[in-house]
């Protein structure tokens, strides 16, 4: 073989097509942007209906986790991300769905080592480094006085 | 005797050949260009099991059985089954063998295991060893994805360089029968790893596998591309067969007039939104075990090189940032 590591990774990237981002960017951006109106819309209702503003919050939230988990329950999710890429990744609907689709993906294992242990394979990491950065930040404001 | 012509090529002197064969696949690949040459079509992916490795198993045994039953034998006949798949500890095979009476050898060489099975069967009765070998492998997309990749209802989107497992079994049985195809020489492919790591790029990591491979046979049987009505690989998708193309040129052999890739027929690539093509051990066991195989015994094709390949890592190997070494093996079917 006449190709070293070198060589052969610049003929990979020339073979190697990439993310069409003209296209994928746009579409995230638009759903993306739908989910965060349909949020905005939540609030907006049920303060309309009495909620405090902090409850009318974790109402939405709490509504978009339900819808996210339902449709990724009835296989629709993940076709919707296909088109969404980011736009359904990154609100509060990619993390249940990360959550949910293992859930559903491991019963066949039982319900401890299966869902139990296998819930978190995906949205583990953003839960304990999200953790993490919550504690040093909270160290942080305490050691400056800031708060 | 088989009869070593290179270092890693043997010639076959007994004339084995494929006796019978038979291929079962899923929906989507029902849907995809070769659909109506494969014997059971499945429209449930969990064929009726508790889990989609269950399925997996009932693939590989309905593949074996639909074979035997073309050559009017039953399992008892069989002397050893050389079968092989993707899950851990090749389960699916172990599982589909179980409760037969019939010697059996779990085989990994990950989407190249159709072509160690075959490879291994023919040198087995060509020697003598045995009478009758079957070899079978299998696939199946949603347990081959959630072992190596994401949950299936993840909404993660991948590379356009990856792949998609076939769901699918496909299996041959080699014997001496004086029935086309005959099976006239195997090519032991070497372990080869130019460095890629990335896991959705598998066609470039196998690329110099099918490239050693084929370049291997060449020299050692003193042929040239021309020679064959098809040079066949594996699964290494639009990306690998750019490459392995783009490699085999600079050493001056041109394979692009008569080289097709079992991962890009199987799928319509465009629109069944399979990025590179197919892969997994099902891909070139089913596309081989209809269409080609039928072709062969037809008459079609004469000369056939079958050089299926194989990515060798595993999820673990990946997430401590190895590279991805990758194997090929050859088989030549003549009519």
């Amino acid at each position: 073989m006449n190709e070293t590591a070198k060589s052969y990774d610049r003929m990979v990237k020339k073979a190697s097509p990439g993310t069409k981002s003209g296209k994928t960017i746009p579409s995230a951006f638009c759903i993306g942007g739908l989910i965060c109106l349909l949020g905005q819309a939540l609030i907006n209702i049920y303060e309309h209906y009495g909620a405090a503003s902090e409850q009318a919050h974790i109402y939405t939230l709490l509504t978009l986790i339900f819808i996210s988990s339902l449709l990724t329950g009835f296989g629709v999710y993940n076709n919707i991300a296909k088109y969404a890429g980011a736009g359904t990744l990154v609100p509060i609907t990619g993390f249940a769905n990360a959550i949910a689709a293992p859930a559903i993906e491991f019963k066949t294992e039982g319900f401890i080592i299966g869902i139990g242990t296998k819930m978190f394979a995906v949205a583990g990491p953003v839960i304990v480094y999200g953790i993490s950065a919550s504690i040093l930040y909270g160290i942080v404001i305490y050691v400056f006085g800031l708060h | 005797m088989p009869q070593k012509i290179g270092k890693t090529t043997i010639k076959t002197t007994q004339m084995p050949s494929i006796c019978a064969y038979a291929a079962v696949a899923g929906k989507k690949e029902g849907e995809g260009p070769l659909g109506k040459h494969f014997d059971i079509l499945y429209k449930d992916p969990n064929i009726g099991q508790k889990s989609f490795e269950q399925a997996e198993s009932v693939m590989q045994k309905d593949a074996v059985n639909t074979a035997l039953k073309k050559a009017g034998l039953t399992l008892a006949d069989i002397d050893v089954i050389l079968a092989g798949d993707l899950i851990n500890q090749c389960t699916s095979s172990a599982y589909a063998a179980r409760g037969s009476d019939t010697g059996f050898l779990g085989l990994y060489g990950a989407c190249s295991t159709m072509a160690q099975s075959i490879a291994l069967a023919a040198l087995l009765v060509d020697s003598g060893a045995l009478t009758k070998a079957m070899a079978v492998t299998s696939s199946h997309f949603c347990a081959a994805e959630r072992q190596f990749r994401y949950p299936l209802e993840y909404g993660g989107n991948i590379t356009p360089t990856s792949q998609w497992t076939v769901t699918g079994s496909g299996a041959a049985l080699v014997g001496i029968s004086g029935e086309p195809p005959f099976i006239k020489a195997v090519t032991i492919g070497k372990v080869q790893d130019l460095g890629v790591k990335d896991v959705n790029n598998m066609g470039a990591a196998m690329a110099p596998a099918a490239y050693d491979t084929i370049k291997t046979y060449l020299r050692d049987t003193g042929s040239e591309p021309r020679d064959y009505d098809l040079i066949l690989t594996g699964d290494l998708g639009k990306v690998g067969s750019l490459l392995l193309i783009e490699l085999l040129s600079k050493d001056n052999i041109d394979i692009s007039g008569n080289h097709k890739d079992c991962g890009m027929m199987i799928f319509d690539i465009e629109n069944q939104d399979v990025h590179s093509g197919g892969s997994g051990c099902g891909c070139s066991a089913v596309v081989l075990c209809s269409l080609i195989l039928s072709n062969i015994r037809q008459s079609v094709w004469k000369n056939v090189l079958f050089a299926a390949t194989g990515a060798l890592m595993s999820p673990m190997s990946v997430q401590q940032g190895e590279t991805i070494p990758a194997i090929s093996h050859l088989i030549h079917f003549t009519n």
